[in-house]
């Protein structure tokens, strides 16, 4: 695969890897935060950690979409999506997320009009072919899904399509990131910037991180070499004692950002005074709902939304885990009571979640394999 | 304490689609209800098909159902996976299918063309696999209690001389050899199903394994440790199941995984793994070191085995698990799903 | 929110110039190309796909300078410690 495989090529892996260890020294311990789900999920499908030295510590943020969505809006948009003529139209990611009276996948086992879109337009197409039900699409996503769901909508009101509406919990990453900032319990040298989001924002977003809050931040593609490229810069500019934004994952990332994306996006949508993180709590100003243009595309302005509000565990640390305060095995309830297959928290569900990624894929590598001598 | 008075291990209120995945949760339903209620106690660890003594000669015997959507799809139908579905399980245990039975359950209001075309395939498979379906039955059902039909079908074989197949028997060092590319079924169903708008050349790879089989045994029959033939829940689940049962570990190379161009750009797509995937035409084996090159040659001249690939190694750690490693020296665990796997996008 | 891949513009369609047929090895799938009406993509050309919208075009030529950087990483390092083996600091 062009522009896939040239950045997995093994032997440029292994010569950053040891870069990286060239440069990264022995002294002294980096703590690095990679904000976006994505970039935790690279991490553990290409096992970066093996070949990363001891002192560099990856530490995952809170960038995950589908765990940092309240339990009580899933219940909320499994509410209306009771009334007979609604289809409920969501991405694979959010199927298994547990709702309080169950998941999407087992309100589909027991009757409901359930349905898995690859795309917004997948969602609208249903709505099309439906003209006697109704799509209720479940929106979630950062910057990065928002333009496209947005797009959807224009297209929707453009051709007169009413049967349809968005469900709409998408939020933006820099509030997050304060937040994440903001935490006494933070200690933090750099961040990897979410690449896929910065196609949407840009770069010049990340620039108070580097001038106010000291930190150097480097843009990242997903692929190994992107990420190990962006290790390098970050270590350069931490041994110099520089904070800049830099951008790595030039191929794609424009700086000025897709500025299509974002008239879309505020063409749709207006930003929320406030919205509730699961686990990291009520933070303003920091997700997005559907603006008056476009109320009649608004299932939350369409219909009856209960409203309901579900408090996690006190014994569920989702927060202090998406934080990067603790590590998931560190929460009381890992692997006892949250596991992937009986999850409590929404890290345990998403495949790219801390939780579930540990759990997969670290928690049961019990010897150090001696991967070095395998051909 | 008998097996009947026991308590379930088995503790989920009511079944869910994940239980039929053939995943984790496939795994729970059949070993903490149905084995300690039907198998006995005695049983050891679960493989594909079961051995019955009839006047001491050891018979094979199977049974798989079959529930597809779409019925049709590039490559096949639900009538060859019926058949070959059986003879599969049926080989992968080391024995020749002699005869199948049949079970079909109906959907009132399914057209006979489209029953007509199924038995057809059914029939045509059997063939191809030299297989007699010798008796069947048939159930019909009010419209909206069956997905259009559902088939069952019982195999009976005989076990060829000369392999003993054991998990028990795995120890560290022995190759795992896979028959050829892998997710070539599930991702034809998924687009064959066509929610998510994405074409390719792409076909069930539906077919008999047996074969393949043959040749391996013949080539490397003592050598042989243990088979499978990795359907739903895809090689993942296999090797895990392996890797629990001899709690020993199942390390794969990453680039010595046969995958196919269409199959590799779904999974990137749609954010699955090949491992996940489901297969009808392929199988795994177990190998001793001795016999690995023997048995990767005799499956490479074999017809249809010419993609056949070592993809790995047993190694003492990391134990129960499924390690996939890369050049690079990075490696990552493989779990079993809980359920099906699904499409994400982040 | 990560999920993208590049993929090749395979046509544009002829009654709706936002949407087109991209290719992933073999895969292909119609995806709308509303957020890059800038600078619209040619039958050829390399996106970055992500819920069946192209977000942005993929530079060639960036990715190419990235290739090239990453294989001079070390060696200027390599260099400088061959030239330290043959003693040749000690020059100065």
């Amino acid at each position: 695969m062009k522009f896939v495989d040239e950045f997995r090529e093994p032997e440029l892996i292994s010569k950053t890897a040891e870069e990286i260890r060239r440069l990264a020294g022995r002294e002294r311990h980096y703590r690095m935060m990679e904000v976006c789900g994505g970039h935790t999920h690279a991490i553990y499908r290409f096992g970066l950690k093996d070949i990363l030295p001891e002192n560099i510590e990856l530490i995952h943020g809170p960038g995950c979409p589908v765990c940092v969505l309240p339990m009580g809006r899933i219940d909320d948009a499994l509410a209306i999506a009771q009334r007979p003529d609604i289809i409920f139209a969501a991405f694979g990611d959010m199927m298994r997320v547990p709702g309080t009276q169950g998941s999407p996948l087992e309100h589909k086992a027991r009757g409901l009009d359930v349905r898995i879109v690859y795309s917004p337009s997948d969602a609208l197409k249903l709505a099309r072919l439906n003209p006697g039900k109704h799509v209720m699409f479940f929106a979630i996503g950062f910057e990065t899904t928002a333009p496209s769901t947005a797009l959807t909508m224009m297209r929707a009101k453009t051709e007169g399509i009413r049967n349809f509406s968005v469900f709409c919990n998408h939020v933006n990453i820099i509030p997050a990131i304060r937040a994440i900032l903001d935490s006494p319990d933070m200690r933090l040298d750099a961040f990897i910037g979410p690449g896929h989001v910065s196609t949407v924002i840009g770069c010049r977003p990340y620039e108070w991180i580097a001038q106010n809050e000291h930190k150097p931040i480097v843009v990242s593609g997903f692929e190994p070499l992107d990420m190990l490229q962006s290790i390098v810069m970050l270590l350069r500019q931490l041994r110099e004692g520089k904070a800049r934004v830099e951008n790595q994952y030039k191929r794609v990332v424009p700086w000025e950002g897709n500025r299509a994306a974002l008239k879309a996006m505020a063409e749709v949508f207006q930003v929320r005074p406030y919205f509730e993180w699961r686990g990291l709590g009520f933070i303003s100003q920091s997700a997005l709902r559907v603006n008056e243009r476009y109320a009649d595309w608004d299932a939350e302005q369409l219909f009856e939304v209960p409203g309901i509000r579900v408090t996690d565990p006190k014994a569920a640390q989702c927060g202090e885990v998406l934080k990067g305060v603790l590590k998931p095995h560190q929460c009381k309830l890992f692997g006892r009571e949250c596991t992937p297959e009986h999850p409590v928290g929404a890290l345990m569900v998403s495949s790219e979640g801390s939780c579930a990624a540990y759990h997969n894929y670290e928690h049961r590598k019990t010897a150090m394999v001696s991967l070095a001598s395998i051909a | 304490m008998l097996a009947e008075s026991a308590p379930l291990r088995f503790r989920d209120p009511q079944i869910e689609m994940a239980h039929g995945a053939g995943g984790k949760a496939s795994r729970k339903l059949v070993e903490g209800l149905f084995a300690p209620l039907l198998f006995g106690p005695a049983r050891g660890p679960l493989g594909d098909a079961a051995q019955v003594n009839v006047d001491g000669t050891a018979v094979a015997i199977t049974t798989d159902s079959f529930v597809v959507s779409p019925l049709r799809f590039p490559g096949g139908s639900i009538g060859e996976l019926a058949v070959n579905g059986t003879v599969n399980d049926l080989a992968v245990s080391g024995a020749r299918a002699e005869a199948l039975v049949v079970t079909f359950v109906l959907e009132a209001g399914l057209s006979t063309a489209v029953l007509e075309a199924e038995v057809r395939a059914m029939a045509k498979a059997a063939r191809v696999a030299g297989v007699r379906i010798a008796a069947g039955d048939t159930k019909v059902v009010e419209h909206g209690k069956a997905d259009k039909m559902y088939v069952t079908t019982t195999g009976i074989g005989r076990f060829l001389p000369g392999v003993v197949l054991d998990p028990r028997s795995v120890h560290p060092g022995d190759k795992i050899l896979l028959s050829g590319p892998i997710g070539d079924h599930g991702i034809t169903i998924l687009l064959a199903r066509g929610e998510l708008d994405l074409e390719a050349d792409l076909r069930s790879d539906t077919r008999s394994v047996f074969p393949l089989v043959e040749s391996l045994i013949a080539a490397a029959g003592p050598g042989i440790r243990w088979m499978r033939d990795p359907t739903r829940g895809g090689a993942a689940t296999s090797l895990n199941e392996l890797a629990r049962d001899c709690a020993l570990g199942m390390v794969l190379f990453e680039d010595r995984i046969p995958v196919r161009d269409p199959v590799r750009g779904a999974c990137e797509l749609l954010g699955l793994d090949p491992l996940h995937i489901a297969n009808e035409g392929q199988f795994l084996a177990v190998v001793s070191p001795g016999h690995a090159d023997a048995a990767l040659s005799a499956l490479r001249l074999a017809p249809g085995g010419h993609e056949a690939r070592i993809i790995g190694e047993v190694r003492e750690e990391p134990s129960g698990t499924v390690l996939v490693t890369t050049r690079y020296g990075g490696g990552r665990i493989v779990d079993m799903l809980v359920g099906d796997p699904l499409p994400r996008i982040c | 929110m990560c999920l993208a891949i590049p993929g090749r513009i395979v046509e544009i369609s002829a009654e709706n110039p936002e949407s087109a047929l991209v290719d992933v090895v073999g895969v292909r799938r119609k995806i709308d190309l509303g957020l890059l009406q800038a600078d619209k993509p040619a039958p050829g050309d390399w996106v970055l796909i992500h819920v069946g919208f192209a977000m942005s075009k993929i530079s060639e030529q960036d990715a190419a300078d990235q290739m090239s950087t990453l294989r001079v990483l070390g060696e200027i390092e390599g260099a400088m410690q061959e030239a330290q083996g043959y003693g040749l600091e000690d020059l100065n």
